[in-house]
């Protein structure tokens, strides 16, 4: 049978505040084992949360950013279960009234448009993390993680693919950091991916049973685990099985989702409303104050690319994933005044550079008023498409720019008449056999000629005048 | 008349004029101490180098003519379940046997720059569990007026330390009675405050919408003094009220004409000890001789209150004590052969019938799919109880009953019956899941010689009508100057 799948996404993003959320402590990382502690987030008896506002700005920060309804009321309550890096038998989360209800974000897909709700947003504290000594030695726990502050951002089940739930995982990553409340990296655990996993009959109504996947910690994986997670489940189904409700992990090294708990185990957390913080108030000014230092959004850019550039939504989603990509795109197009040259230049060559030395855009040697010089000597017939290439290559190694680059290699485009047409006759003179039976009607070998005409001009010949001269050689 | 027999505000008197010394008034306490908490067992932890070194840093003060602070160089109680830096805190619990706080409660950081002498830290029902300090995981606490009964709970120590002269003035804590309820016990004065007039910060918590700080001290001034020192918003505690404290002693006058008590008809039932009744109506009517307007009030959903507490008190408890887990501090037990087994075997062993009991009442309170019989339906019935006493105030400025439904009862009369021990608290409870102070003060003496409580109850924020109406009737009255004979 044919199965679509129902994918819902609870991320959790941490954000970048100086301080944890409920206690001074710093959230640094990366430092010796309980460092970053203070009786508050070490759970010590007696003491008391006290709720950084940082946190609350972010997260309502957040809530407009993806069209949410935010609370003017909302409360903080326990989730109670035990384990050595909650050290208060407790985590502080929300419940029955998180910050943000109601939202969406905008994804791409085939080139269309895909909007996907967000049931929720809510805050919450982090745990710590244990470590665990080779067989035989202790387990310790460092809880310099415990109590960062935590968004979870709950999707609707409107995901249908593990391509859907790649590209609504890179829009929200994106949201976050331009919105600057989240660096937003999953392989630093930063920006962290449970998926809700149900299939059903094409064309059906109703939801499958559901097999909930933890522990997915890359992009890679989210698209690897939804794919094995859907397999699965079909083949059960075929097999006249019936897919059971549980918890699963992913095992990134084989690739495979297998059973932690069932939903029998499921634990009971017991939530209750937080009695030691009082209720978060955010009034309608403090929303308007925040809503009023929101940037220009991935969907509002790429809709103004496609727009105001004539781009494909593919391209403007690419371009605008980044608020550095999105600068340096845009830089670049009004410099050049060619858009879509310049958008098919940073999402291949310029891209395919940076992803090779894992480089950001920041740190790209080519700033965009030399590759839009670059584009422009394309056009003007300075240098061909194919030649810029190398020049690309080379300013990219040398920081060099493109005149300078051009003029030290002497990859002068070549739009001397006489000169084209005298490396014709040689290669003309060279390949008789070929010659004739072109005119002889096999036109296929016109690339043959032209091929060899590049090859002898190393490049610098102008194609069109190639083409031109060549045809009018060969058909003489 | 000894040093240790003194009050706050008497000691202070002599301090200013230079009768006395921080260390001569501090060795008399501690020479108490010695001579009766054998019999009294008040104290789980006694300071006394502490204390000698705080008094002669006292004395220095003194000397140099600072002596603005009632509290400087006065030896006070602080019970077992506020923090103490660098002192053991153990909440009369096995499991916080050898806990040693990193850091100070509010009010013991308060009371420090105050200039107090800590003398040690008073026994309890642990985590504040229990009505008579019986639930102590180390020894029960005897009430100083008869050694074969209680002295109530879960501030017996405080309580019974105050009324043995173990202390000048203590701390206790009350959560559903247990300041007020062993004040009435042992014959002394304590006020729970409104909840968030005193920080909780560093109170371990047994459940936090209830929990409140408070004075067990001698007499009516002395609550009014140590409450100046520890009110105020803290901004370690976002529950603790953002509301300027008064200077409480102000409150303190002898008139109480055009005051209005009322009395709430649900207290004063068929079956009611008549002695109690007796004592209490008795009071009512020394204040209406002092010019008080009583009249007749009624709090309809006083029923509901024992139960309403035993959901959300226990449910709220059951989270705050997850905490002691064995990994990070306090008991953990040996031999345990896996994670779950640790943290089963270190609760089990560590913690007492009580707590356990209460953490299971609160732990089925809260689970899945019964929610909102019992917590939700707990949270409703606590708004009816906190609207009935809103209701009541429009109409009056103070409340009077009983504090508790007897005098102290005999050791394990109840302990038997959980439920009996309960009741304990049925005049107190209500107070807590309203959020409003009430105080305890002395108004008469059993046949038995036991001390009968009469309990004064505000408004919101309004602990200056209780200390008002409380002050005049001491003053009118003898009862706080009673002592037990040990």
């Amino acid at each position: 049978m044919k199965y679509e799948a129902v994918i819902g996404l609870e991320v959790h993003a941490q954000l970048q505040t100086n301080t944890k959320i409920f206690c001074g402590c710093e959230t640094k990382f990366g430092e010796d084992a309980n460092t970053h502690t203070c009786p508050v987030c070490i759970g010590m008896p007696g003491v008391l949360p006290v709720l950084n506002k940082k946190a609350v700005e972010f997260i309502v920060k957040t809530g407009l950013a993806t069209h949410c309804t935010i609370s003017s009321y909302s409360r903080f309550a326990r989730k109670n279960y035990f384990y050595p890096d909650l050290p208060k038998g407790y985590q502080i989360s929300q419940y029955e009234l998180p910050v943000c209800e109601h939202g969406h974000v905008e994804i791409v897909v085939d080139g269309k448009i895909k909007r996907i709700g967000l049931t929720r947003i809510h805050l919450e504290e982090d745990a710590g993390k244990n470590l665990h000594q080779p067989e035989g030695g202790a387990s310790l726990v460092d809880l310099n993680r415990a109590g960062t502050p935590l968004m979870e951002i709950v999707s609707e089940p409107d995901i249908r693919t593990s391509e859907e739930a790649s590209e609504y995982l890179k829009k929200l990553r994106a949201i976050l950091r331009y919105i600057e409340v989240s660096d937003a990296d999953m392989e630093k655990g930063n920006f962290r991916c449970d998926a809700n996993v149900s299939i059903r009959p094409v064309g059906a109504k109703e939801f499958g049973t559901r097999a909930e996947v933890k522990n997915v910690n890359s992009f890679k994986f989210v698209q690897k685990a939804l794919e094995y997670e859907i397999k699965r489940q079909a083949q059960i189904l075929d097999d006249g099985g019936k897919v059971i409700q549980e918890t699963r992990l992913f095992d990134s090294t084989k690739g495979v989702t297998f059973s932690m708990r069932s939903k029998e185990e499921a634990h009971d957390y017991r939530y209750f409303p937080e009695p030691d913080l009082v209720p978060i108030v955010v009034s309608r000014e403090t929303v308007e104050a925040i809503r009023k230092t929101i940037p220009e959004l991935p969907d509002a850019r790429r809709e103004r690319f496609a727009k105001d550039y004539g781009l494909p939504e593919y391209d403007a989603d690419m371009l605008t994933q980044s608020r550095a990509t999105a600068a340096y795109f845009e830089e670049t197009a009004k410099l050049s005044g060619q858009p879509k040259v310049a958008s098919n230049w940073i999402m291949g060559e310029l891209m395919r550079l940076l992803n090779a030395e894992s480089k950001e855009i920041e740190d790209c040697p080519i700033r965009p008023d030399r590759l839009a010089r670059m584009i422009k000597m394309i056009n003007d017939g300075v240098i061909s498409t194919k030649i810029a290439k190398t020049v690309f290559e080379e300013m990219y190694k040398t920081g060099k720019d493109a005149e300078t680059v051009v003029k030290e290699q002497g990859l002068v485009q070549v739009s001397d008449t006489g000169a084209i047409e005298t490396i014709i006759d040689e290669v003309v003179k060279a390949n008789p056999a070929q010659a004739s039976d072109y005119k002889a009607g096999k036109e296929k070998l016109f690339g043959f000629f032209v091929g060899q005409v590049m090859k002898a001009s190393k490049g610098k010949a102008n194609p069109e005048l190639v083409n031109q001269l060549l045809k009018k050689k060969l058909t003489e | 008349m000894e040093l240790y027999h003194l009050t706050i505000h008497e000691l202070h008197d002599m301090l200013k004029k230079g009768e006395t010394t921080s260390l001569a008034i501090t060795e008399s306490v501690l020479g108490r101490i010695k001579a009766v908490d054998d019999k009294v067992k008040a104290y789980l932890t006694v300071t006394g180098d502490i204390a000698r070194t705080q008094a002669q840093a006292a004395d220095k003060r003194i000397k140099a003519g600072d002596t603005s602070s009632p509290l400087l160089g006065i030896p006070i109680a602080i019970k077992d379940n506020m923090c103490t830096e660098g002192i053991r805190t153990t909440c009369a619990s096995k499991i916080l046997a050898n806990f040693v706080p990193p850091y100070d409660a509010t009010v013991v950081r308060k009371l420090k720059e105050a200039g107090m002498v800590l003398c040690g830290k008073p026994n309890m029902d642990e985590f504040a569990m229990g009505s008579s300090t019986e639930n102590s995981g180390f020894f029960i606490t005897k009430n100083p007026w008869d050694l074969e009964r209680i002295p109530g709970g879960s501030s017996g120590g405080s309580a019974a330390a105050v009324a043995a002269d173990e202390c000048i003035g203590s701390l206790g804590s009350d959560t559903g009675g247990s300041i007020r309820q062993p004040a009435s016990c042992c014959g002394v004065v304590g006020l729970k405050p409104t909840y968030g007039r005193v920080s909780r910060y560093g109170l371990v918590a047994f459940a936090s919408s209830l929990d409140q700080i408070g004075p067990i001290t001698k007499d009516v001034k002395d609550t009014a003094l140590l409450l100046n020192v520890i009110a105020g918003h803290d901004p370690k505690d976002s529950t603790s009220a953002n509301i300027p404290a008064p200077d409480f002693t102000k409150a303190l006058k002898k008139e109480v004409k055009g005051l209005k008590i009322g009395l709430p008809k649900e207290y004063f039932i068929e079956g009611m000890d008549p002695e109690v009744e007796k004592a209490i109506r008795g009071a009512v009517k020394t204040l209406e001789g002092l010019g008080a307007k009583v009249v007749e009030v009624s709090l309809p959903h006083s029923d509901y209150a024992v139960a309403t507490y035993y959901i959300l008190a226990t449910s709220e408890a059951s989270s705050n004590l997850a905490r002691y887990d064995g990994v990070k501090y306090g008991f953990r037990a040996q031999s345990a052969k896996d994670l779950l087994e640790m943290y089963m075997k270190s609760r089990s062993q560590g913690f007492g019938s009580e707590v356990k009991r209460r953490i299971m009442l609160g732990t089925y309170a809260l689970s899945a799919g019964y929610y909102e019989a019992y917590y939700k339906k707990g949270q409703q019935a606590r708004t009816l109880i906190k609207r009935d006493f809103d209701e009541a105030f429009k109409s009056v400025d103070v409340i009077a009953t009983p504090t508790a439904p007897t005098a102290a009862f005999k050791i394990g009369e109840k302990s038997a019956d959980p439920l009996q021990m309960y009741l304990s608290d049925i005049f107190t409870i209500s107070v807590n899941l309203a959020g409003i102070p009430g105080m305890s003060l002395p108004c008469g003496f059993t046949k038995g010689n036991l001390p009968i409580g009469l309990q004064l109850l505000g408004r919101h924020f309004n602990e200056e009508a209780i200390l008002h109406a409380a002050y005049a009737y001491e003053q009118a009255t003898e009862w706080h100057k009673k002592k037990p004979k040990l």
